[in-house]
This record gives C-alpha cells, structure tokens and sequence, in this order.
C-alpha cells in the first residue's frame, strides 16, 4: 500500500498518523508539504492528520483547505484514492469541499480529550469493514472544534445514504445527531474527529482504531 | 478602499461562544441582555478596482462559511473630490 500524510504548519498528529500507517501497512508513507502541489505516484491512500494547521486561524481547518497540496489531495480523491481525515484532518475536508457540512465549536466550549465510545453505524463502508454494523468501540478525542453541523436535508441525507460511519453513544461536543465521523459521497473520503491512530497497539490502553486500518488496507489492497 | 466584511453565525446556529459572553455578562450583575450572538469582523484593504462581485467570492471562498455563517459587505463609500463634506 502507497500512502501520503499530508503536513501543514501546525500539523501534530501527522508522526502518529505515519507510524500507525507504517506498523499496519507495512511500508512508509510519504510525507507531503502543504506548498507541495504535486502528490507521489500511484498514491493508495491520503491521510490528513489532526493538529491545529495555520493555528486554526479565520476557521479550523479553513486555511489548510485552500492551501496549494489540496487541489492535488481533491484531483486524487475525485479518482477514487482514499482520503482519511482526523479531528483537524476531518475539518480541513468539510473546509474543502470534500465532505458535507462543517465543524463548530463545541457546545459546550471545552476542548475535548479522552477516551469516547462511538456506535459504528455502518460495517459496508471501506473504513469500517473490520467492524460490525452496531458494534460499540472506544476510540480517544481530542478537539475544541467538534461539532458537526448540517442543515436537516444534508443530515438525512447522509443517513439515508449510510454515510454516518460512525456515531457518539453519548453526548460528546453537540454534534447534530451525535455524528462522529462520515463518508463522501463516492465511499472514498472519511473524515472522523475521532483518532484511530492513537488506538493500535496494547500500550495505547485500547486498540479499537486497529481494525479501520487493517479494513481499509484491505479493501485497497 | 475599506470594505467591512461582518460574519456572523446563522440564526438557529447555536452559538457556544454567544452564550458564555451573555453568561459571564450575567455573572456580572448585568442585567437585560436577552441574547448575545459572537462574529468577526474583517477589516479588508481594497483596491478601487475591486468590484463587489469579488468580495462577495471572496466572503464565499474563504471569509464565511456559509454552511453555517452568515456575511454581510460594508464598503467605505468614498466621498468624490470637491463634494461638499
């Protein structure tokens, strides 16, 4: 497997990001500046880290979306590479374009950090694939800006269409419909706040992210 | 050429940040505030050349987000010379 993680100026979980690609995926992944315009060839997955690019300065996220690599990150995913985004990763995707909706502040002001359930709502997705549909799993926070908001017909839609990949069990940050973590249209693009990263190995506590790895290297081959 | 570009939160978004400010206010004894609602103001330096229509893409590609912002454009209007102040 071919990955990249892509590195902005503020970037903090793009190290955990490669070391859970290299351990799990077996090969280093690539990593690529955000002035970079061009990516690696014959790129199998694009991982967009957490952190806090150009220190979350107008928006979470809204900076990086409309910095140079991005425009090549959109061209890979419109051709069906597989584009992960964690917590700033997943803000940095609804900013571009990529995915529905946006990240708000959490409602209730504090930031975030610890271990939460989440329900995966959908097994049929590449990410998810090592999961089952309904299954309970605890994957750590750690955000200020995690709530997921969406206009009524984007929510539905998105429920509809089994995108919501995965769902708090409780209340986490006032995310509409407790939504954690969803998939682009195309099946392709994840963004989850979320870190499977910091969930893979025993000295980790818990190793519940494993699996999105292992699922998702699979289903790329 | 100052242009004001205002952002704002749409109505029925909730505001975390709205509602600490109208907490804290009431903290301090303030009372009468019905709701506090928290934006940005962005201050833009502008080229006479630049039309409306551009800074409205630029309130809609970068300055907003208009999933959940709304915007709204205040240009300085520049008084013609010799005009009577």
């Amino acid at each position: 497997m071919k990955s990249a993680v892509i590195v902005f100026p503020g970037s903090n979980c793009d190290r955990d990001m490669a070391v859970a690609l290299e351990a799990i995926g077996g090969s280093k992944p690539a990593m690529v500046w955000h002035r970079d315009t061009e990516l690696p060839e014959g790129l199998d997955l694009i991982a967009i880290p957490g952190g806090f690019s150009y220190g979350d300065y107008l928006r979470s996220g809204a900076m990086a979306a409309n910095s140079p690599v991005m425009r090549a990150v959109k061209d890979a995913a419109d051709r069906g590479v597989s584009v992960l985004g964690v917590c700033n990763g997943f803000q940095i995707l609804t900013e571009a374009g990529l995915l529905p909706g946006a990240l708000m502040r959490n409602a209730g002001i504090r930031f975030v950090c610890r271990d939460v359930a989440l329900k995966v709502e959908n097994s049929q997705t590449a990410f998810t694939a090592r999961y089952d549909s309904g299954e309970e799993i605890v994957i750590p926070v750690a955000h200020h800006d995690g709530n997921y908001q969406a206009d009524e017909d984007t929510l539905d839609r998105l429920e509809g269409e089994g995108r919501v990949a995965f769902r708090y069990s409780r209340e986490c940050n006032g995310s509409a419909r407790d939504i954690a973590g969803i998939v682009g249209a195309g099946g392709n693009v994840l963004g989850m706040m979320p870190h499977p990263e910091r969930s893979i190995e025993p000295a980790h506590g818990r190793t519940d992210g494993l699996r999105l790895f292992q699922g998702l290297i699979e289903a790329i081959g | 050429m100052k242009t004001r570009v205002y952002v704002t939160l749409k109505n029925g978004v909730l505001d975390p940040q709205g509602k600490a400010i109208h907490h804290a206010l009431e903290g301090l004894g303030f009372s009468g505030v019905n709701d506090v609602r928290a934006g940005k103001l962005i201050e833009l330096d502008l080229a006479e050349s630049v039309a409306d229509e551009d800074v409205e893409a630029m309130c809609r590609k970068l300055l907003a987000n208009t999933v959940i912002e709304n915007f709204r454009i205040e240009r300085q209007i520049e008084r013609e010379p010799g005009a009577a102040a």
